[in-house]
């Protein structure tokens, strides 16, 4: 399927992406014909198949319900492009 | 004398530090000089001389006491920057995690510390693991060491590029990678060394930074099998922290090489002779069952009819899972923050400008494929025959003990090539991505020069967990290749 202008705008905003608008047209060329390539899978019969998440066979373990991380609040902010108090900071979003 | 010593195996070098010819600080130093020697390939974008001398210091002071940590204490590695080190920038060599130094240390870097190895810097990568080539570092493209009988600058491959040229440069004895098509593999193979996937669960992925979590996995490169399997005891394990990290026992992978490989049925697989593969890799991949005929294997031909399917499906599954992941990218709890009017606005500033074009390409396919609508024919469908892929192996390892194919299509290419088209650079990975898909263990092995005098490897793949079979019939291609050329890095400067 061929992803048109609009269509690329939209995936972009999907994936917080800024995409200046003179890279759309070329990118949504690209993005169809990769799109047009994996197509190819259509040929491959599957009804029945069970689609398959993990080659893992391992069904999930719970570990004891207790806790065994955290108190490292200096840590965990210590990379942050901005903080306020203890806090991370982020554009104002309520007026 | 520093060329002698950048010059031998880790086996080589443990055995020298236990008879005490050099001693650990020693040893590092020389690879620190062939390091600065060597910054025109720019293998790294971390150099950390000052650790690598403290724990080089470390280890000979625990040697003195008779308290040696195994075989690769002392040893000088390089760890490739997509493995969290604390208080070591960490970037995926990306521009989006600029100034990022974790408060923490992965797993796997963690236990080859614990073992003694004395990390010598980050290597360079394909940004966020995305490449086949090293060339979308946001820290430029790697020089491979080898320049062939054209004398020109050619990729190392990708996208643990920087590790595999620095240890074809012998600046380092041995080097972390990861894989999730081909990341340790196709590199290892243009660059003339050996490097080993192992099966999916045996690396803990903490404190890695992810591409695609279904596939992903760390695995050691260095220069002969044996010391892959030296490196390969120690980062593995059942880690409580990555919950798809396999409870099982890890053996003693370095007594697996040297063993015999007769009566072991290796299966060729006839759909990976494909249109248009070049007649020496054709010819070597034909040598290389010859060995192994010769070492007392028997050859049977396999069909893993999917075969064709898997890149498709890797190019739906890996961005799909790198869209999710690189969704925590929003430039409020570390890296790069570009500033916006709203939040929206910043979250698109930031990941606009952070990620550099394959990223971008591959999170925007995920996000479509994923998307509402589109899940089930694409997301969904891409499953179905991954399990049928999956299912291809298990039939084949049936009737075989081992498939011998070759680990990539062409050799080493220019750098800048196959750069117009994104498909072109995916076809690289058609021989690794399937394995990846079943989260088998594959190994590739330097077993011959093509005709621009650019090395070839051959890859083996195993059952799940059984990367022993894998390095014994590894070590006995190794064996008969007698793989002893050096890249022209080495031999011209």
């Amino acid at each position: 399927m061929a992803l048109d202008i609009a269509a690329v705008r939209q995936i972009a905003f999907l994936a917080r992406i800024k995409v200046p608008d003179a890279e759309l047209e070329s990118l949504a060329k690209e993005l169809s014909h990769i799109i047009g390539w994996v197509e190819q899978l259509n040929e491959v019969e599957t009804e029945g198949v069970q689609p398959i998440y993990s080659v893992s066979e391992m069904t999930l373990y719970q570990r004891e319900d207790k806790v065994t991380d955290g108190d490292c609040r200096g840590k965990v902010l210590a990379n942050a492009p901005d903080r306020v108090g203890g806090f991370f900071a982020v554009p104002k979003v309520v007026e | 004398m520093t060329t002698d010593l950048t010059r031998m195996t880790i086996a080589e070098a443990a055995a020298g530090l236990g008879r005490g010819d050099f001693s650990a600080l020693e040893l590092t130093e020389a690879h620190i000089a062939a390091i600065e020697k060597a910054r025109a390939l720019n293998c790294f974008i971390t150099e950390t001389p000052d650790i690598a001398r403290e724990r080089a210091r470390a280890s000979d002071g625990r040697r003195a006491k008779g308290e040696t940590r195994g075989p690769l204490d002392g040893i000088p590695i390089a760890v490739k920057d997509l493995f969290c080190t604390e208080g070591v920038l960490t970037t995926a060599a990306s521009h989006i995690l600029d100034g990022f130094k974790p408060p923490y240390e992965s797993t796997v870097s963690a236990k080859l510390r614990d073992a003694g190895a004395v990390m010598l810097g980050k290597a360079n990568l394909d940004q966020f693991a995305m490449g086949s080539s090293n060339t979308t570092s946001h820290y430029g493209p790697v020089k491979n060491p080898w320049r062939g009988s054209a004398g020109k600058d050619l990729v190392p491959g990708g996208s643990s590029g920087g590790s595999a040229a620095a240890v074809a440069a012998r600046i380092v004895m041995g080097a972390t990678g990861t894989d999730t098509g081909g990341s340790i593999r196709q590199p290892a193979a243009f660059c003339g060394i050996a490097g080993i996937k192992p099966t999916y669960g045996r690396c803990s992925r903490w404190g890695i930074v992810a591409f695609a979590s279904s596939l992903d996995q760390a695995g050691p490169m260095a220069r002969t099998v044996r010391d892959c399997a030296l490196m390969l005891t120690p980062m593995c394990g059942h880690d409580p922290r990555d919950s798809t990290s396999a409870p099982i026992e890890t053996p003693d992978f370095a007594a697996a090489p040297g063993g015999s490989v007769k009566g072991l049925k290796i299966g060729i697989p006839a759909e990976y002779r494909m249109d248009g593969m070049s007649g020496e890799i054709a010819a070597l991949w034909e040598q290389g069952a010859q060995w192994l005929r010769e070492a007392g294997a028997e050859i049977v031909e396999v069909s893993l009819p999917h075969t064709r399917y898997a890149l498709a499906t890797y190019y739906i599954i890996a961005p799909a899972e790198a869209s999710s992941n690189l969704a925590r990218y929003d430039g409020v709890r570390y890296g790069l923050r570009v500033p916006g009017e709203s939040l929206d606005e910043m979250y698109e500033n930031t990941r606009g400008q952070g990620f550099g074009a394959e990223v971008r390409r591959r999170i925007l396919i995920g996000t479509y494929v994923l998307s509402a609508g589109y899940y089930d024919a694409y997301y969904k469908k891409a499953q179905r025959v991954r399990a049928l892929i999956a299912r291809d192996f298990e039939k084949a390892f049936e009737a075989v003990d081992a498939l011998l194919t070759p680990t990539a299509p062409t050799p080493a290419f220019g750098i800048g090539e196959k750069s117009d088209d994104p498909i072109t650079m995916y076809l690289n990975d058609v021989f690794t991505v399937p394995t990846s898909l079943a989260g088998l263990p594959g190994l590739s092995v330097p077993a011959g020069l093509g005709a621009q005098g650019l090395p070839l490897g051959l890859q083996v793949i195993g059952r799940p967990f059984d990367e022993e079979t894998v390095l014994r019939v590894g070590e006995v291609l190794e064996q008969a290749a007698g793989f002893s050329a050096l890249p022209e890095f080495v031999t011209e400067g």
